[in-house]
């Protein structure tokens, strides 16, 4: 393992967020759920990076941008043990975890065909069912679904 | 504040629930009460269903408030493929209330978030469907005196049964003991058994469906096994009239019995069942005018002397 090689790549960034250990599987749902492709600043992608915990990792960084709680834990529906470095000055200043909302607006589909969600143009809303169990209820149909088994829009 | 409006069982507290009935009991003494003078109720069926209808609309009339909407999707603007947002904004322009009933689940709340007038669910879907929970428990009160410390038996369709998901819900409230009784196809799903365990309620579960295993019940809640329901036809000829009540079975039960039925009834309860004095089924369906009463006067935060 070249933890050097690795530092050097995260170290890279003077002010802005990295976000790491995302199952390299993941990695494209976690890019469309913080909505990078419409970012304007520097944005670098690792795909299939070495990962001691993982295997395969991605890994995103974003220049001079940082996220809010709210965005963040959108990330734990798909990835939920997510790491997101604050760096500021080439340093990182704050470690944070992702935690699954209470609250999940607008971009879980749900996979209720009868559901009122998937027939009139309107946002979807969950709330956690379950922690332990990983569900989430359906606000509108009441529905629960396992995360596992949700898709996004 | 948001406006009351009422979408699921769910959303009412055990007092909530229990000033309702308490409501219902008023109106059962004088339906007649011109409290609703002046007033004009949406009655929007974009899905049709008769019985509901004709219950909403007969309590808004019997309250002197007037009804407009349409009874089923076809004749009304939903056909030409306008969206329910403005189907509903357009009807909250001229009515004081929404009583709804659409096929799609979720609709009710989706409404009751847009409309600027309270919105009752008079249905959506297999989801919710709270004035026929509300009727079910002014059924079992009246008949029981109380709602708590019950005997309730659920018989038949137990997995697509909306009624009597609701009504499990509904009473977790009261301490009751429920028994599920049902064919192997369709018996209660994971997640109510899962709800009952999580809130102390007691339940039991067979598929058979005879005189001994009635004797302690206090209700008897029977539904429709629709044939739809089967993947194997074979199956359902097989179990169809394994849960058909017929006055003999009813020979060793309990003075307190009653028999409830959301109704309308295929072939499940025996017509020989009709005269015994424990059948309750078409007063429940009555019960149901008191009771929508109540409801309309809530949301619409009318007081009841
Ligand atoms: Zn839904």
């Amino acid at each position: 393992m070249n933890t050097n090689k690795e530092a050097l790549q995260v170290s890279a960034l003077c002010n802005g967020t990295v976000i790491d250990h995302i199952p390299a599987d993941k990695l494209f749902e976690v890019v469309n759920i913080l909505d990078i492709p419409s970012m304007t600043t520097n944005v670098t992608i690792g795909y299939n990076l070495k990962s001691r915990k993982l295997g395969t990792k991605g890994l995103i960084k974003v220049a001079d941008k940082f996220f809010t709680d709210e965005e963040v834990n959108r990330i734990s529906l798909v990835a939920p043990n997510v790491v997101l470095n604050t760096i500021r000055d080439y340093q990182v200043v704050e470690k944070r975890e992702v935690k699954m909302p209470e609250k999940i607006t607008g971009i879980v589909k749900c996979p209720n065909p009868k559901c009122v969600t998937n027939n009139e143009p309107m946002t979807t809303i969950f709330e956690v069912a379950s922690k332990e169990n990983g569900t989430i209820k359906c606000h509108y149909c009441e529905k629960e679904t396992s995360i596992e088994k949700i898709t996004l829009l | 504040m948001k406006n009351k409006s009422l979408v699921s069982i769910n959303d009412l507290s055990r007092e909530k629930i229990l000033s309702l009935l308490e409501t219902a009991g008023k109106f059962e003494e004088n339906p007649n009460r011109r409290l609703l003078e002046g007033k004009v109720i949406g009655s929007l069926f974009f899905e049709p269903s008769t019985r509901t209808r004709l219950s909403f609309e007969t309590a808004a009339n019997r309250l002197g408030a007037r009804v407009i909407g349409f009874s089923d999707a076809a004749t009304s603007s939903a056909s030409k493929g306008e969206t329910l947002k403005d189907t509903i904004m357009m009807v909250s322009n001229y009515a004081d209330l929404i009583v709804m009933r659409h096929h799609l689940e979720g609709a009710a709340r989706y409404a009751s978030e847009i409309s600027p007038c309270p919105v009752i669910n008079a249905g959506d879907g297999a989801n919710q469907h709270p004035s026929q929970t509300m009727l079910d428990l002014y059924s079992i009160l009246k008949t029981q005196g109380t709602l708590e410390n019950l005997h309730i038996h659920l018989v038949g369709d137990l997995k697509y049964g909306r009624t009597v998901h609701s009504l499990l819900f509904a009473m977790r409230h009261f301490n009751p003991t429920f028994h599920f009784i049902s064919p192997e196809e369709l018996h209660m799903p994971e997640e109510y058994r899962v709800f009952c365990r999580k809130n102390n309620i007691p339940f039991t579960e067979t598929t058979e469906f005879n005189e001994s295993i009635i004797a302690n019940a206090d209700i008897l809640y029977m539904t429709r096994v629709q044939r739809e329901r089967f993947s194997d036809l074979m199956e359902y000829e097989k179990v169809k009239n394994c849960y058909r009540l017929t006055n003999a079975m009813l020979a060793g039960s309990k003075p307190n019995l009653r028999i409830l039925h959301p109704l309308p009834r295929i072939n499940e309860i025996a017509y020989d069942v009709d005269d015994n004095p424990k059948a309750y089924y078409f007063q429940q369906a009555q019960n149901g005018l008191y009771v929508r009463e109540a409801l309309i006067c809530d949301v619409l935060g009318i007081e009841v002397e």
